[in-house]
């Protein structure tokens, strides 16, 4: 039937549906998709929102090596309605910029580098400025100055979401206290709420992973909070790498033939992936049948397809990963014990590893005891190029490695596949150039085999330290009871005593009871193993040290 | 009387003096006594009973390990020493809830369960060199007697042959005792009371002119002192009637060699004539009893084995090929099972017929 209709119509429908077919914009398509963004309820914007400029200015501090200092500031302006103010000390952003960055979907530095960075594809604070427009019809408002020699410029920015480009609403040079630093004012339609998903654990969480920054933190109830630095040490500037062969698809493949400037293969090879050398190059074209001197534009899919073959056969090195920017043990437990009211920390730092051709290293911490709930969930702090991950916990690679670990040794209680139950704060940390998020709000890592290995090789480390101290806790609360128990059994003896021997009770009492503190009776009351004067001895060193970090 | 009592309460007086005077110089309390645990079992060859050995055992009150039982034996003493201060006596039972309490502000029991009570008391006697009784302790189980016997116990005169159905009631202390005729040529002692009651019916000591004693289960001390007594320069063979399963044989061995437990007292309750009469892996042949037979459950052979291997019966061959012999049927027997053939088949054939054929084991 349907055939027939399309032979006898006289002009076919193809011309009609034609007319209805044209070009969506991309801020188009965010304004219906803001959910993909993680815009998807009041409660969530005003995360993302904080959340896209905080990244975007720890960022800019770090490259431009300077320690950041960050202020946060929510006021309510009605029901449902907020102002943002963020504020850094970073490096600026040169004036011509301004509306492309804050104002453009899709603009950025960042999407075109494999560099271990917070943001990643370049849409993060453009959306929030459109979410902020679409929710309120302000304008974001951008204030920024590159050094003390230049003035500070003053931008209102609306997205024209037609083209997905800047309209200028004003623009004026002001007079600003800061030398150097950018301030963005949004107003959103949002909720604030405290809680396990808020603006305020992202905040904490930030100051746990980037024990080097200053958050000064104004909620909507103008409680202010102040999240002081740890350490004065910037992470290790992280390198730009080009990418592994091993992790390239054949689409960015071809892409990269296409529009290489190199002019044969071996040279298109070498300049354009990292660890390939000339040699590699040759062996790499050999398991492909390719000539080392073909001209990379006249590289056919199916020559492109024998390519990818060809590097999957070659034997290539690991990719370097000194791009990486681990925090390191010592400042990831320097970080928990800043935040977290515990009795033990402990952190470990994974030698890198890759996936996929990219490399990356995996850190884990876990906080114990003092003021952590006893018998609730294992509380599970996840970072991602040190960006705290609120939402979708489930759906995490590094939820699966930790409920995939085994904690009863370690001394917490577990059930099956499940996450852990006792006072215990657990944190994971990946770092890498591209972090694989299984969506572009980037809220859950994806579960690449060798991500989850690692991270569970992680924890390990950190729950072997765990499980010595809860049991070496154990032991001494057990040796407190004995001492206990014989204080209670004395009167008992001295009574039994007494009613022998017609002996004083409380004279047998006090002979006891003077026996009690020798220290001959201490040893058999109080059974030392050499596993706790190993203990003590860790513990001393730990302490002395501590003392002279202090001291110094 | 008088005289028994000083004995005891000195002996306590000292133990609690020692133990004192060692507070008093700043020395770890200890007490020190014969170690009473199976490596410390000597089997005598010569006088055939079990015995302590010259293992000596210290039990130190500031000791993560020992401190509990430290308490426990002090508790028992001064539970002790108050019996005898008013002259009156207490059942193990009594002393393990006189001991049963909460130490203050704790939640620490001074003794938990029976068996903590009555070891602390068996640990007393090796301390004091006094035996339970001495100690005013007396057993909860009690046993029955019937036969021609006529005895004096607390200026009563008493003839066991003229008790009715019930006979006469053992009491736990029989050291007061008085025999005044025995005209019995023989006892039998029988696990099962059941067995008692169907004997004691039949008149079977009558018939027989002999002594029927019994106790629940395990004999009590009571019990085994009585036997002795009444078997004073072995004058009375004793035959055992038991279940044929290990803890049948193991009351018999009991009897006749002493326990683990007593083996401190050993002398005072062997009866090294005693001789086990049934039931025997001979009698399931001869009677045809394989058909009541129970099946063995791994305790029962574990049991088994460790009686076999016990030093007084690993040379016996008679015994062993009993061992052997039960262990291949991998099944047990009650003696009840004998009235299959009968309800006074036991009496009137069984007993009688082995005895006249004197087939028994020893």
């Amino acid at each position: 039937m349907a055939k027939q209709e399309l032979e006898t119509k006289e002009t076919p429908i193809a011309y009609e549906l034609a007319k209805r077919q044209k070009e969506i914009s991309v801020a188009e398509f965010f304004t219906k998709n803001r959910h993909l963004l993680g815009f998807d309820n009041k409660r969530k914007a005003l995360l993302m929102a904080v959340k896209e400029a905080v990244d975007n200015s720890l960022d800019a501090c770090e490259e431009a090596r300077v320690l950041p200092e960050i202020s946060i500031e929510i006021i309510e302006m009605s029901e449902f309605k907020y102002k943002i103010i963020i504020e850094d000390n970073g490096p600026g952003i040169v004036k011509k910029q301004i509306p492309n960055i804050f104002a453009k979907l899709l603009y950025g530095s960042k999407f075109h580098t494999l560099k271990q960075a917070r943001g990643q594809q370049g849409i993060g604070i453009s959306a929030a400025v459109l979410y902020s427009q679409l929710t309120t019809g302000k304008p974001a408002k951008i204030t920024s100055r590159v050094s003390k020699k230049e003035p500070a410029f003053y931008y209102e920015l609306n997205i024209d979401t037609q083209s997905n480009k800047p309209v200028i609403a004003k623009e004026e040079t002001v007079e600003w206290a800061k030398e150097h630093g950018t301030k963005v004012e949004l107003d959103l339609e949002a909720e604030y709420l405290k809680g396990s998903q808020s603006v305020d654990e992202y905040l904490k969480q930030t100051a746990v992973i980037n024990p080097h920054v200053t958050i000064v933190y104004t909620n909507p109830k103008s409680e202010q909070v102040i999240y002081a630095r740890a350490t004065d040490k910037l992470p290790y500037e992280s390198k730009e790498i080009k990418p592994h062969p091993y992790g390239i698809e054949l689409g960015m493949l071809m892409d990269k033939l296409r529009w290489t400037e190199s002019r044969t293969l071996q040279s298109f090879l070498t300049s354009e992936f990292s660890r390939v050398g000339p040699g590699t190059a040759k062996e790499i074209c050999e398991h492909a049948a390719l000539l080392p001197s073909t001209k990379p534009s006249q590289v056919s899919r199916d020559a492109a397809e024998k390519l990818l073959q060809g590097i999957q056969k070659t034997k290539i090195i690991a990719p370097p990963t000194d791009c990486l920017s681990p925090i390191g043990e010592e400042l990831l437990e320097k970080g928990l014990r800043k935040e977290i009211k515990a009795e033990f920390y402990c952190a470990t730092s994974r030698p890198p590893s890759v996936y996929r051709g990219n490399p990356f290293i995996i850190e884990a911490g876990i906080a114990y005891g003092g003021d952590i709930p006893k018998e609730e969930k294992a509380n599970i702090l996840r970072f991602a190029n040190r960006v705290p991950l609120l939402y979708q916990e489930g759906a995490c690679a590094m939820t699966r490695g930790i409920i995939e670990t085994n904690w009863k040794p370690y001394g917490l209680q577990q059930s099956g596949d499940s996450t852990p139950i006792g006072p215990v704060v657990i944190v994971v940390h990946m770092a890498s150039v591209w972090v694989p998020f299984t969506s572009e709000s980037k809220e859950a890592i994806a579960h690449y085999a060798e991500i989850i290995k690692d991270i569970k090789l992680a924890l390990q480390e950190c729950g072997r330290l765990l499980g010595t101290y809860v049991r070496k806790k154990g032991r001494i609360s057990q040796q407190i009871e004995r001492a206990n128990m014989f204080e209670k059994y004395l009167p008992e003896v001295a009574d039994s005593l007494s009613a022998l021997t017609k002996e004083k009770k409380e004279k047998i009492l006090q002979g006891l009871q003077k026996m009690l503190v020798k220290p001959e009776i201490k040893k058999e009351i109080i059974e030392e193993d050499a596993d706790d004067r190993l203990y003590k001895m860790e513990f001393k060193k730990k302490e002395n040290e501590e003392a002279r970090e202090e001291a110094g | 009387m008088k005289k028994q009592e000083k004995k005891p309460v000195k002996e306590l007086e000292d133990f609690g003096k020692s133990l004192v005077d060692d507070i008093e110089k700043g020395r770890n309390p200890t007490i020190e006594f014969n170690l009473r645990s199976l490596s410390n079992i000597i089997f005598d060859e010569k006088t055939r009973t079990l015995g302590l050995g010259s293992k000596q055992q210290q039990r130190t009150f500031f000791n993560v390990g020992h401190a509990k039982k430290f308490l426990q034996t002090l508790e028992v003493a001064k539970i002790s020493k108050s019996l005898l201060d008013v002259q009156k006596h207490a059942s193990l039972r009594d002393v393990f809830y006189m001991a049963k309490r909460t130490i203050p502000s704790s939640s620490i029991n001074i003794v938990d369960e029976q068996a903590e009570s009555d070891n602390a008391i068996e640990d007393l006697e090796l301390i004091t060199g006094c035996s339970r009784e001495q100690l005013n302790v007396n057993a909860n189980k009690m046993g029955s007697v019937a036969g021609n016997v006529v005895v004096e116990d607390s200026g009563d005169t008493i003839n066991w042959a003229k008790l009715g159905s019930g006979g006469w009631s053992i009491p736990s202390n029989v050291e007061d005792i008085d025999f005044k005729s025995i005209k019995a040529k023989y006892i039998i002692y029988m696990e099962k009371q059941a067995v008692w009651e169907r004997l004691h019916e039949d008149k079977f000591w009558e018939k027989q002119n002999c002594i029927i004693v019994t106790s629940q289960g395990q004999t009590t001390r009571g019990i085994r002192r009585l036997l002795q007594r009444l078997n004073e320069g072995d004058k009375l063979p004793i035959y055992v009637l038991a279940d044929f399963d290990p803890w049948g044989f193991y009351i018999y061995s009991v009897l006749k060699f002493g326990s683990i437990n007593l083996a401190h007292m050993s002398g005072a309750m062997t009866l090294q004539n005693a001789k086990f009469l049934g039931v025997t892996a001979d009698d399931v042949a001869n009677y045809d009893l394989k058909k009541h037979f129970i099946r063995f459950k791994d305790v029962d052979f574990a049991r088994l084995k460790q009686i076999a291997d016990y030093d007084w019966f690993k040379k016996n061959k008679a015994w062993q090929r009993q061992f052997k012999m039960m262990k291949e049927f991998g099944a047990k027997l009650e003696i009840q099972a004998l009235s299959s053939k009968g309800i006074t088949f036991i009496s009137e054939k069984y007993l009688p017929d082995k005895i006249k054929r004197q087939e028994f084991l020893d």
